[in-house]
């Protein structure tokens, strides 16, 4: 027994739909319950009175949207080595679920930011990282749909995934670099999330991060599924040829 | 029930509505092309067998 | 490979060959910025190390798509990837090749461009050093965006996103450093970041770039 033999896309395919029912309950139940948790049952800040309460989405979105990326690295890494099709697609299932956690990350994000900084947008480190995160996602996407031939379309995608997180750590830290030399001292106290917030806040949030991740899990499983009968499809059009 | 959201009303509720429709879309989407996917695949493999 | 450098120098310099429309490009881009922001010398001179950075940087993309399309078409980059020469090495000479052709054009322009943004006196050697420490970079990372690219027809516009967010830290190292020189600072740290990035893209990058094309053109 290894994990390996999962990458049979039947055997992929059978554990899938027997994993994925628990999977889209328990993350339905972790979001949902999460965030009646956090909207309802959790008192306001005595700083940014009820604004706390979009931590619910906004943590675990950018928890999510970074997760993703490194998962979609370590899937292109394995089809790279190992030509496992179910890795590589995978990762193609994973992006665009990563983008939209990047936008959502960014969207409560700025709409955080308007009431407690008085602005939708700074052009701090941590929001110019994942703007820069989100093109990362476009250019991987746009390449996978750019090009015919699936292979080919999963090794270039494969070496851009890995470039790419090479750069955006580069970018992470240039970011970082550029804002501190040009404002010294602008901090943003509550984007850091997480460590500092007290227990009243923090348990709703575990929940909904956890919500996410298995959200998460849920729609790359599905996600992967659909591409591998897509793929089966084409090959089974292909080998038929001209009378289907 | 509704708790008091304050002056901030409109952004926390903003917030959790964009979010929502930006995962049901995306929830959405997903479910629909695999829908499309099975469907797509069991018609081929269907022609394929009565082609023998 | 000397012969291949000589072969894409000459190409470019053919009529169509598309030598001088990057700096042609640059130019009116820098003489587009004043009409955009207002004419006021203060602001311009304060802005100008960035929007010439920004500028260059955009030159330079724009001749990219021809780099390797050309090759590919008339069929000179499956002789370059059979041939016994390494391919790691042609595809560096290519890069080279449009550093020559486009990058170092840009940094000679750079300081008469600087001078109808009224950059400060002291930013314009920062600024030609800057730029000529960054666009073997932006020429390294290109060749990149171009073998990803190749095959694909009306690859320009993808061309472009996928290659923008790869010059994001080289730009943020090379416009503060002529920013920090314009200024009068002191732009060490962030012009040994650059030369970092640069060596590094040079070194690594062409391995990237050939291992991409030999995936597409199997």
């Amino acid at each position: 027994m290894s994990i390996w033999q999962y990458a049979n896309p039947v055997k992929f395919l059978s554990l899938s739909a027997k994993v994925q029912p628990v999977l889209w309950v328990a993350a339905g139940f972790c979001v949902v319950v999460g965030l009646i948790w956090g909207f309802f049952g959790t008192p306001d800040d005595f700083r940014q009175g009820s604004t706390v309460k979009i931590i619910y989405l906004h943590v675990p979105a950018a928890l999510m949207a970074i997760n993703a990326w490194f998962m979609m690295l370590i899937t292109s890494l394995i089809w790279l080595v190992r030509r496992h099709h179910v890795s590589v697609l995978a990762a193609k299932a994973a992006a665009p679920v990563g983008m939209v956690m990047t936008v959502i990350a960014l969207v409560t994000g700025a709409i955080w930011g308007q009431p407690m900084w008085g602005t939708w947008w700074a052009w701090d480190p941590r929001l110019t990282s994942f703007l820069i995160l989100f093109l990362f996602y476009l250019g991987y996407i746009a390449l996978w749909e750019a090009i015919e031939d699936p292979d080919t379309a999963a090794d270039l995608t494969s070496v851009l995934c890995l470039v790419g997180s090479v750069f955006a750590v580069l970018s992470r830290y240039a970011v970082q670099f550029w804002n501190q030399g040009l404002h010294q001292g602008t901090s943003v106290p509550v984007a850091t999330g997480g460590r500092t917030v007290s227990d009243v806040f923090f348990y709703p949030l575990v929940m909904c991060m956890v919500g996410f991740g298995l959200l998460f899990l849920a729609l790359v499983l599905y996600r992967t599924g659909t591409e591998i009968r897509l793929r089966r499809t084409a090959a089974l059009r292909a080998r038929a040829g001209g009378n289907v | 029930m509704t708790p008091d959201l304050g002056k901030y009303a409109v952004e926390v509720l903003s917030a959790y509505a964009a979010s929502v429709v930006l995962l049901v879309a995306l929830i959405a989407v997903t479910l629909r092309r695999g829908r499309i996917a099975r469907a797509a695949l069991k018609e081929v493999e269907r022609e394929v067998k009565s082609d023998g | 490979m000397k012969a291949l450098l000589v072969r894409d120098i000459k190409l470019a310099f053919r009529a169509g060959g598309g030598f001088g429309l990057g700096l042609a490009f640059f130019l009116i881009v820098t003489v587009l910025v004043p009409f955009s922001v207002g004419p006021q010398q203060a602001l311009l001179g304060s802005i100008a190390p960035g929007v010439l950075w920004l500028g260059a940087l955009l030159a330079c993309l724009l001749s990219l798509d021809r780099l390797l399309a050309l090759d590919f078409e008339d069929g000179t980059l499956d002789l370059l990837v059979t041939s016994p020469l390494p391919l790691e090495g042609a595809v560096s000479v290519k890069a080279l090749a449009h550093w020559i052709t486009t990058g170092l054009p840009l940094v000679l322009a750079a300081p008469v461009l600087g001078v109808l943004l009224n950059l400060p006196p002291a930013g314009f050697g920062w600024l030609v050093a800057s730029l000529a420490l960054g666009t073997p970079a932006l020429s390294v990372i290109g060749t990149f965006g171009a073998a990803l690219t190749v095959g694909i027809k009306r690859g320009g516009l993808l061309l472009s996103l996928l290659v923008l967010p790869l010059y994001v830290p080289t730009l943020i190292f090379g416009a503060e450093a002529a920013r920090r020189g314009a200024l009068g600072l002191d732009p060490a740290t962030p012009l040994l970041m650059l030369a970092g990035i640069t060596f590094a893209t040079v070194g690594l990058m062409p391995f990237a770039s050939a291992a991409v094309l030999r995936m597409g053109l199997r």
